[in-house]
Formats: structure tokens, sequence, C-alpha cells
């Protein structure tokens, strides 16, 4: 590496903590021409003087990397175009994000997935796109994926919607392969969940509201242990939230089914009860279930089912939130609070896992499922880097936030832990 | 004091909206009740309006369609010599894509004072009651609450049985669905009544029973024993969506026949919100029976109901002369 040229960086100071590479020490970071470099390859040949970021006290992460965010173009900027939700993931300590293709048009063909990225050449960390399982996330035939995968997707989903046809996702995930594509998959059967917009329980019993069974998304996790099974490929499941889920995908990878999951803070925040007084805000889909579901995410995550952690940003307008409550569309913001709920609740408050353990699950984890190379601070990465000040005290200010949208249900919220500052590519595009 | 403006009632009434009966507490419901039974004495007078609501303007916003509780709204506000405009979804620019929040701030821009809205969605009331300086007055959101047609049962059974606490109250048919239940459940047991559900299991899910009831599943177990049996209309839709297999196995198993009414005790009451299906929930000679019969009672006493809703909730404004007098006398 003695030909690396460019800026040199040096993080002094911090606590590096790198998951992939087992280590948990003080320790410089030095950066050189936007890669890690080891600090005598940084120094030579000549003696200019590095930037200096100074991390004492502080936490050196691999950047954070959010697998499950809805960026809204195109089609939908007025929600949130690609540079702001960029800039809200860099506000959030994330570096790179990968984007769902449920825009407009929808991202199902070579053309809208190279205008994304495109587009992404201007944003501030970097964007991945996915492509659509079916065209048009319509669930009745195959999108282009070989053509989307040439214009540089990362996985398929139809997010926002589920493919219903178990033959068709059959065939998906057995054409995915030949790519070695992640498959991810949004669960949720249609039939059995109809028009619910919250959790069913006692709360939508009491509210009158159609209720979103559980089962709903449980009965499409096991047609995808199934399908796993069936074809030898890994599926993920996205944004799980229920009791059942977690475990359907305990036992499944206990006898070697290459399923995995992830999940949202807010699921493990809030129970269906804030639903109670009809605020669109606490709308999103799948529903917030109730306190035993919490129990088993956060058992999950600590005992390894869980292997990933997301946001599933979904910004959108006040005007398109602030309706009828069966009306209102499904989803919250989540970049920008992100890393602080998932460290307040599972780390500070529920001691569920330990601080490693958190940026595992938020950095090198999601990059082995999309096969990235990052998620690390292995000599020759990306210098894709998170500053993290786990002992912050911080409220949570909607009116202060990068994204376009501010529908949010934890305005005012206190957290503990927060990034401080985030680096792309050894270039700083945020700090505190 | 204008003379045919209601006593003074010292309780006060401190809320703008009339939301649900989850949120109201004993007092206020009887509070309500009470001041209902002397608008129901106006109804009886020769000349039956009152100068309370003079001046003032209501809206009859009904999104979604409703002849018996528009009217009876309509009746109220007439008696009460309030200016009533209706208006419905289809004569609304909801049609034209007008955001509901679009909407009342126009009724708001032009002074309304008094919203009664029937919404298909859970919650719409309280959407506009957080928004508005209106009064707003929930006559049905989704399958959520429908305060009125409560508050109109249980005057109807206080009037008739002289009391609440106590009774027994069965409620029989399509609990899930219904916003008569959920705000029937409330309003009864605030006062002390026992409460059974009894339905198919599909319509009457276990989860009721967290609210404090007792869910049946066979009809003959309760006929002998309760005070009150309200029957809910059966809509045909819930068969299309399979949560029962047809009409004639609903009534073989929890339609109130005639052999069945024979079972009621004397002094039971039969209820029923209206509109009836007759020869399903009820045989048709059985909801006509004088005996035990009070589906018209409830009507007329809607109305009574209604007066009071609009009447108290108007008053939080401060400026009537029932409230300003109970005021002076409480300070």
């Amino acid at each position: 590496m003695s030909d690396v040229t460019g800026k040199k960086t040096v993080i002094r100071g911090g606590r590096v903590i790198d998951p992939a590479n087992g280590v948990d020490a003080v320790r410089d970071i030095w950066v050189r021409g936007g890669r890690i470099v080891a600090a005598d390859t940084a120094n030579s040949p000549e003696n200019e003087e590095p930037e200096i970021i100074d991390a004492t006290g502080l936490v050196v992460a691999p950047g954070l990397i959010d697998l499950h965010v809805h960026l809204r173009e195109p089609g939908q900027s007025a929600k949130e175009t690609i540079e702001t939700g960029a800039r809200a993931a860099a506000a959030g300590g994330f570096t790179s994000v990968v984007c769902m293709p449920n825009t407009n048009p929808s991202a199902d063909s070579p053309a809208t997935i190279l205008w994304i990225k495109e587009r992404a050449k201007k944003a501030c960390v970097n964007v991945f796109p996915t492509g659509a399982i079916t065209k048009g996330l319509a669930g009745e035939e195959l999108a282009p994926i070989g053509s989307m995968v040439q214009a540089g997707i990362v996985a398929i989903t139809d997010d926002g919607h589920c493919v219903q046809n178990h033959e068709l996702m059959r065939r998906a995930v057995e054409y995915a392969r030949m790519f070695d594509l992640p498959v991810f998959d949004h669960c949720q059967d249609y039939s059995l969940v109809g028009d619910g917009v919250m959790h069913e329980g006692y709360w939508s019993t009491m509210l009158g509201l159609p209720g979103w069974p559980a089962a709903g998304e449980e009965l499409i996790v096991l047609r995808n242990i199934l399908l796993a099974e069936l074809c030898g490929s890994p599926i993920h499941c996205q944004h799980l939230s229920c009791a059942g889920s977690v475990r359907h995908l305990r036992d499944a990878r206990a006898r070697g089914v290459k399923i995995s999951g992830e999940v949202c803070p807010h699921h493990l925040a809030l129970t269906d009860e804030a639903v109670c007084g009809f605020d669109t805000n606490f709308k999103m889909n799948p529903p917030l279930r109730a306190q035993a579901d919490i129990d088993a995410l956060m058992g999950g995550i600590a005992d390894g089912t869980v292997t990933v952690l997301s946001s599933d940003h979904a910004p959108h307008m006040a005007v398109e939130k602030e309706v009828e409550f069966d009306r209102a569309p499904f989803g919250i913001l989540g970049l920008e609070t992100e890393f602080g709920l998932f460290h307040h609740l599972l780390v500070e408050r529920q001691k569920a896992i330990d601080l490693p353990r958190l940026i595992e699950l938020l950095t090198v984890n999601p990059a082995r499922l999309l096969r990235l190379d990052r998620g690390t601070l292995s000599v020759g990465a990306p210098a894709d880097v998170t500053l993290i000040d786990p002992g912050l005290e911080w409220t949570v200010r909607p009116g202060e936030f990068a994204s376009r949208s501010r529908n949010t249900p934890f305005g005012g919220w206190q957290l503990k832990g927060r990034a401080v500052r985030t680096v792309v590519a050894g270039e700083t595009v945020w700090k505190l | 004091m204008k003379p045919d403006a209601p006593r003074p009632i010292p309780v006060t009434w401190r809320r703008k909206d009339l939301l649900g009966i989850q949120e109201l507490s004993a007092e206020e419901i009887t509070l309500l009740l009470d001041t209902a039974r002397q608008f129901k004495e106006v109804g009886a007078r020769d000349v039956k309006k009152v100068p309370a609501l003079r001046g003032r303007t209501l809206v009859n916003f009904f999104v979604e369609p409703s002849t018996r509780t528009r009217t009876s709204f309509e009746l109220a506000a007439m008696r009460l010599s309030a200016d009533v405009v209706n208006i419905s979804a289809s004569s609304s620019s909801l049609v034209k894509g007008e955001t509901l929040k679009d909407t009342a701030l126009v009724l708001q821009a032009n002074n309304v004072d008094i919203i009664v809205i029937r919404h298909g969605s859970a919650g719409a009331a309280q959407f506009l009651a957080e928004r508005l300086d209106s009064s707003i007055i929930n006559a049905g959101d989704g399958a959520h609450e429908h305060p009125t047609q409560a508050l109109l049962d249980l005057f109807t059974i206080r009037e008739k049985r002289g009391k609440i606490a106590g009774l027994h109250v069965a409620i029989v048919g399509d609990i899930l669905f219904s916003r008569v239940a959920r705000s029937n459940i409330w309003g009864l047991l605030k006062l002390g009544a026992r409460v059974t559900l009894v339905g198919p299991s599909t319509l009457v899910p276990r989860v009721f029973e967290r609210m404090g009831v007792r869910v049946v599943r066979r009809i003959d177990e309760i006929l002998e024993e309760v005070d009150v049996i309200n029957l809910l209309r059966i809509q045909h839709e819930r068969q299309r969506r399979a949560y029962f297999p047809g009409l004639g196995e609903y009534v073989s198993l929890f339609g109130l026949t005639k052999e069945r009414a024979h079972r009621l005790r004397s002094d039971c009451l039969i209820m029923h919100p209206g509109p009836i299906n007759r020869g399903v929930e009820i045989d048709s000679d059985v909801a006509d029976d004088p005996k035990h019969s009070v589906i018209l009672d409830q009507v007329t006493n809607g109305l009574a109901v209604r007066m009071a809703a609009l009447y108290l909730c108007d008053s939080h404004r401060g400026d009537h002369d029932a409230i300003q007098t109970n005021r002076r006398a409480t300070a």
C-alpha cells in the first residue's frame, strides 16, 4: 500500500470498536486517499501534516449502515430527496444507506436504478439502491433483475408490498441466487391483514380500528423459511415486529436455514397503546405491537436471532399524515433517532446487548448481508467512520431534523448516546 | 334566567366536545341524563322550543349516511332554537378531494358553533376537536364510539327501570364492528351495571372481556337472567367476509325469536338501536311487543339526550344564563 496518496487524516485517541476485527481498544485510525491505512504507510513517504480529528472520550466505529430506508426519489420529492435523506443519514451517524424501490415510478428497471445512482453521486453518504422483485411491485411478473444487477442494485425487495404468490417468490429467490443477490421481504399476508391499520389486540378492539394480526407477518416469515429451505438460498425478513416471527426465525436458524431478520427502533420503543390518541405518527407497517412482542424482539437481538438493525425511515408530508387515522399513510422517520433509540433502549436501559454488539448489528452484519466491503475499519476498507458519544444525553427535536419531513413520534424524547461526527471516505460530512 | 331554560344543575360541565363515553365520569354521564330528563319535559309541552341556543349555528356534518341520527340531531338543535345546516359527504368538498381538516377549517371560518360529525373513520371526531374551537359532537366514528346512542339507551333504561346500577344488560350481535356496543359498554359499566356480550366468536372476540364484560356464546344461557337485552343490527356484508355462514344460521343461534322472547323475565326491556332487520336479530312481533320492547321510546329519548348534549357542550363557553347562575352560586 506504499502507493497510497491523497489527503491524510488521523482520528486520534478514541476507543476503537471494530467488531469485524474483534477490536475494542484505544488507538488511532489513519486515513489516506479515502481509505483506512496502517499508521506507518500513512506517514511515508513525505512528512505532510495530517488532519487531526480528536476522538478522545469518544467511540470510533465503522460507519453505520442502514439497509432499510425510503428516500422517496424518484417521484415523491416533497417527502424526501436522496440528498435530504442522505443528510438525515449523516446526522444520524450513518455513512451508507440502502433505499427501497417503492418510488414513483417504482425502481423496477435499470433506467430508474441508473437515475437513482446518478442522483446519489451528489449525496453526502453512500446510497445503495435496491430493485423491485416484481414489475411495479404488483406481485405478478418478475422485474428485470439481471439488468438491474448490472445497473448496480445491492438487493431486491417489494418493500411496502409483499409478493403473495409463493411460486413467484420461489422463482425470484432462485433467480437472484445466480447473481449472489440478497432477497429482502416485507412480510405481510394480504388476506389475513386485510385493511388492518394497527396491531390486532385489546387496543384495536377498544378503538374500533381494523386490526393487523401478528399472524399476518408470521405466515410470510414461515413461507420465507420454507422457500429458503426449498431453494437453499438466503432470504432476509425486513422490519420484524412480533414474538412469533422471532421464534420462527430462531428455530429455522438453529437447523441451518439461510434466513435472517431485522428490527426497527419503534418496534422496541412503543406498544400499540400509543395509538389511543389516534395520532398518525404512531401508524406504521408493520404496526406497533404488544409488550410481549417488544420483549421477544429484545430477546432475539440479545441471543443473535436478529442480526441486523434498521430504521425503515419513511418520510411523509405533514398534510399526508394529518388526516383520519385509517386514511393516513404508514411510516415514520427513522435515521436521525435510530442510533439514539437503539443505544438508549438496548444498551442503556434494557442491557440486552453491549455497545460493541450494537455496533456489529449496525455495521459489519448488514455489510456482510449486502456483500459490501464496508462496515469495518480494516486496512484497505473505505474510510467510513462514525464517532459516537455513548454518554451524551440529548433531546429529540424534530424541528432541527435534516430530513425534509417531520413525521416522528419521538419529538421531545430524551435519549442517551448519539453519533457526533460522520466521516465518509475520509471526509467529515456531518458533525454535531 | 330565561323562563324556558332548564334549571341549573349542581355539577358543571367543562367539556367543549362530546367525543365518547369512555372519557366521561359517572357524574358527567348522570349530568347528561338529568339534563336530558328536563329537556324531555320540554318536549311534552305544547310549545316545544326553548331559546337556549338561540343565535348559535350548528352543522350536521354527516360523512357517512344516516337518517335517524341526523334527523334527531336536527330536531334537537331546532328545539333549542339553533340555526342548522346539514352537510352530507356527497354535498361536501370531501368528494373533490378536500381533506377533513380543510373542510373543518372552512366550517369554522363560517363561525359555526357546534359541529355534529358522523364519519366512517374511528377518531374522526377527536381529530376535529383537537383542531377547532367549535364544539364537536360525535354522532358515530367508525367502530369506535357513538356516545349519544349510548346515552339514550342509558336514559331509557333508567327511565323504565328507575336505575342502572346492579342491572344485568346483554348486548347481542355484531359487537366487533359496533360503535353502539362500545359506547354502551363504557356507559353501563361506569354506572354500575353488569354487561354480557352475546354473539358468534368471530364478531364477539374474547378480547372484549378485558373491557370488564362477560362474553357468552349461547343466547339461551342469559335469557332468564337479564334485565335488558340490546340487539344490534346484523350487517349482511359481514357474511361476505366470512364472519358467519348465513343469516338463517345466525337467527337459529342468536336471533331473539318468539320462543326465546317467552323466556325473558316479565320486566326485561328489549332494545335495538335501529334500523331493525325484522326476522334476523329480532322477530318482527317481538320487536313490536309493548310488554318488552322500548325501541320507539329510545327514539323519543334520543331527541332529549341530544338536546342535553348540545346544550351542555355549548355551555362550556360560560355565557349561558343557567351555567352562569350556577357558577355564581358555587363561587
